[in-house]
């Protein structure tokens, strides 16, 4: 049973077809998601990390069949979800959740914490009637540090870390398996995100839930995930496990994102800008790897040739011609303190 | 013009105090806070949002919103008072003595101009920056024109525009969040300010990009002797560029010390809370320690220290009696009863 995942993508490809005129037909294609692949084993938390514009949010939409994919194929437990129509559905809904970003776009403004709460428990069937639907809603409501009597409050008299308490319940009281967190602290503050986020940990670990972490965050996705998957340009550039992806990355986009983010230490060496340049477009991809033009180790052979992901090690791919270059090349020379 | 004070404080806020007009009523949103900031030097302002961080930046330019007013304290930028002046004035203490760069450069840039026509306004508005930078003390029309157009290149090289010729011309949407950042801070520099806040100016960035402009900052620092007056929520960002820290919790300056020993040995509970609050990405998982509670409304402050419902270290007189600021080391002060701040 461990073995197998709870979820699996092959060949997930979404792009978007772009009209700037009315008139005009075939003015391009935004490639969201361009190909990607992974497995989410049960029990495990995996983490998809990106900048803004990599897809990663896409690829959540597309999990929870918000989107239809262009191409490729999401099983969820085995079972496909292209086909599933009706009553498979409404399984599937129970099965995966998902927590958003933002608390005020997933909460109606002018409904009550008890009403949030119990629309699932009976949409979904979880609960028989309104009674047994409000019992859980306490229950889950207590189950994330939240006292009951919230339940009679309306979105806008909770604070941001309270809102999203309460989106967790709500996610959590259908008893999913599979619980997709997209960005789920990027909204709060510091002190409720280290909340939040032991949170999460306390509630995987109680009820043995499987987490897929969205998020452009690198620590919060080192501190929550087992598995790590770093996206560009609608593609997974480096996959592998949490401490190896942090400590031996070898993909020259996941060390410049690793040496990107500032360390609370002021001894520590400064941040270092590995990474030329901004974000390309995804309606004009760059050829070749698409990491190229703000790559600063970058050969002829990476401005032609896509490089295919590929196992370098056992469990820890890499889609790049010159794996691990970043770590063997001198430092660039780190802009920072003196002295 | 920046920095040649060398250890002349550049900005003074003594005991600021600020209300806020909500609902009818006046609500204390800054308590006696007080700030200094030497020439060339970077100050991290840090707090979690509605610490007040923001409010008190605001101060110094003149720039409350039509809700507050100021009832105390003094704002000293190179020794002379900013509070209590003439809105004339202030437009001067705004155009040539404080720089103001704010999170978000796509509402600062105007959408209808090119980057070199915004630049070259600041020209206009200030002519003795360019009268005082080359022979003849008085220029032509066209002449000044020229200039105006020259030093707005070589601001844009200055922050590291690559091919700064081209830029010059473009319009601000024609450029990504990251060189709009850099214009603004472009812009920033070629008033040649006394001081420069800088309010959560890579909040709004991707990473790699944030990374760029850090490093930009860094240089600038040591390049033009920019003195910083840096806001952010990113303890990070305060370890990479700051040289003192201050702290801010509900309205309150709360600890306020050199960069180091702020992290070696933050002393207020909430400064610990903080930075033990915040995951670092090679450090191990267990350090990950949260605090429990939010921080209160304005509207309804604690009494005595408003950390001490939250607080692990709690006194009795914290529930009474507002801690004030002691001094338990070389330019190390401290707002907590542990430390004995029992006055105020």
């Amino acid at each position: 049973m461990t073995t197998s995942p709870v979820l699996e993508v092959a060949g997930l490809v979404k792009h978007f077809p772009l009209r700037s005129h009315l008139f005009d037909r075939r003015a391009g294609r935004v490639r969201a998601v361009d190909g990607v692949d992974f497995e989410v084993p049960a029990g495990r938390t995996f983490g998809l990390v990106g900048e803004s514009g990599c897809g990663k949010t896409t690829v959540a939409m597309l999990l929870v069949k918000l989107l239809a994919p262009t191409a490729g194929r999401i099983a969820f437990e085995g079972r496909d979800l292209a086909g599933i129509r009706g009553r498979a559905v409404r399984e599937f809904r129970r099965g995966v959740q998902v927590v958003f970003q933002d608390p005020h776009g997933s909460l109606d403004p002018r409904q009550t914490m008890r009403s949030a709460l119990i629309e699932p428990l009976l949409t979904l069937g979880v609960a028989a009637d309104r009674a047994h639907a409000l019992d859980r809603a306490v229950e889950s409501v207590e189950m994330v540090g939240l006292d009951a009597e919230l339940l009679r409050r309306l979105p806008h008299e909770l604070s941001g870390g309270q809102r999203q308490r309460v989106v967790i319940a709500r996610a959590l009281s259908v008893a999913p398996r599979l619980v997709i967190l997209d960005e789920p602290t990027s909204s709060v503050d510091v002190s409720v995100q280290a909340q939040i986020l032991s949170l999460l940990a306390e509630l995987k670990r109680r009820q043995g839930l499987t987490y897929l972490l969205i998020s452009h965050n690198l620590v919060v996705v080192r501190y929550m995930s087992d598995v790590v998957a770093v996206m560009y340009l609608g593609k997974i550039v480096e996959m592998a496990g949490s401490a190896t992806l942090f400590t031996a990355a070898l993909h020259p986009y996941s060390t410049a994102l690793i040496s990107s983010i500032p360390v609370p230490d002021p001894e520590a060496p400064s941040v270092a800008a590995l990474a030329r340049g901004d974000v390309p477009s995804p309606v004009r991809l760059p050829s070749g790897c698409r990491y190229h033009p703000r790559c600063p180790y970058a050969e002829p052979v990476c401005r032609e040739v896509d490089p295919p992901l590929r196992e370098l090690a056992p469990g820890h791919h890499a889609a790049c011609h010159f794996p691990g270059v970043a770590r063997r090349s001198a430092p660039v020379a780190p802009a920072g303190r003196t002295g | 013009m920046a920095g040649a004070g060398g250890q002349a404080a550049v900005l003074e806020v003594r005991d600021l105090c600020v209300e806020l007009g909500i609902g009818g009523r006046w609500i204390r949103a800054l308590n006696d806070v007080s700030l200094t900031i030497r020439g060339g030097e970077t100050l991290g302002l840090v707090g979690e949002s509605g610490s007040g961080k923001s409010l008190t930046a605001l101060c110094i330019p003149g720039l409350l919103p039509g809700n507050a007013r100021v009832v105390g304290g003094s704002i000293r930028l190179m020794g002379e008072e900013v509070l209590g002046r003439s809105e004339a004035e202030l437009n001067r203490v705004r155009t040539r003595s404080v720089a103001f760069i704010f999170q978000n450069p796509t509402t600062f840039l105007n959408p209808v101009l090119t980057v070199g026509a915004q630049i070259a306004e600041i020209f206009d508005l200030s002519p003795e920056l360019l009268d005082g930078t080359g022979p003849g003390a008085r220029l032509s029309r066209r002449a000044r024109r020229r200039r105006a157009w020259l030093e707005s290149v070589e601001y844009l090289r200055l922050v590291r525009i690559p091919d700064p010729e081209r830029i010059v011309r473009q319009y601000p949407f024609e450029l990504s969040g990251g060189m709009q950042q850099r214009v603004v801070i472009a812009m920033a520099l070629a008033r040649r300010p006394h001081l420069v806040i800088a309010d959560e100016i890579t909040t709004s960035l991707d990473v790699t990009v944030q990374a760029q402009i850090l490093s930009l900052l860094a240089d600038l620092r040591r390049s033009v002797g920019m003195t910083l007056l840096l806001i952010t929520h990113d303890m990070g960002i305060v370890a990479q560029l700051a040289d003192r820290v201050a702290v801010m919790y509900s309205g309150s300056v709360v600890e306020s010390a050199d960069v180091r020993s702020l992290f070696r040995e933050a002393r207020h509970p909430y400064a610990r809370a903080l930075l033990e609050a915040v995951p670092t990405i090679h450090g191990s998982r267990t350090i990950f320690q949260a605090i429990p509670g939010a921080m209160p409304a304005l509207s309804d402050p604690p009494a005595g220290c408003r950390f001490h419902p939250r607080c692990p270290r709690v006194l009795a007189q914290c529930a009474t009696v507002r801690p004030a600021s002691v001094l338990t080391g070389p330019g190390h002060t401290v707002a907590c009863h542990l430390y004995g701040g029992d006055a105020a």
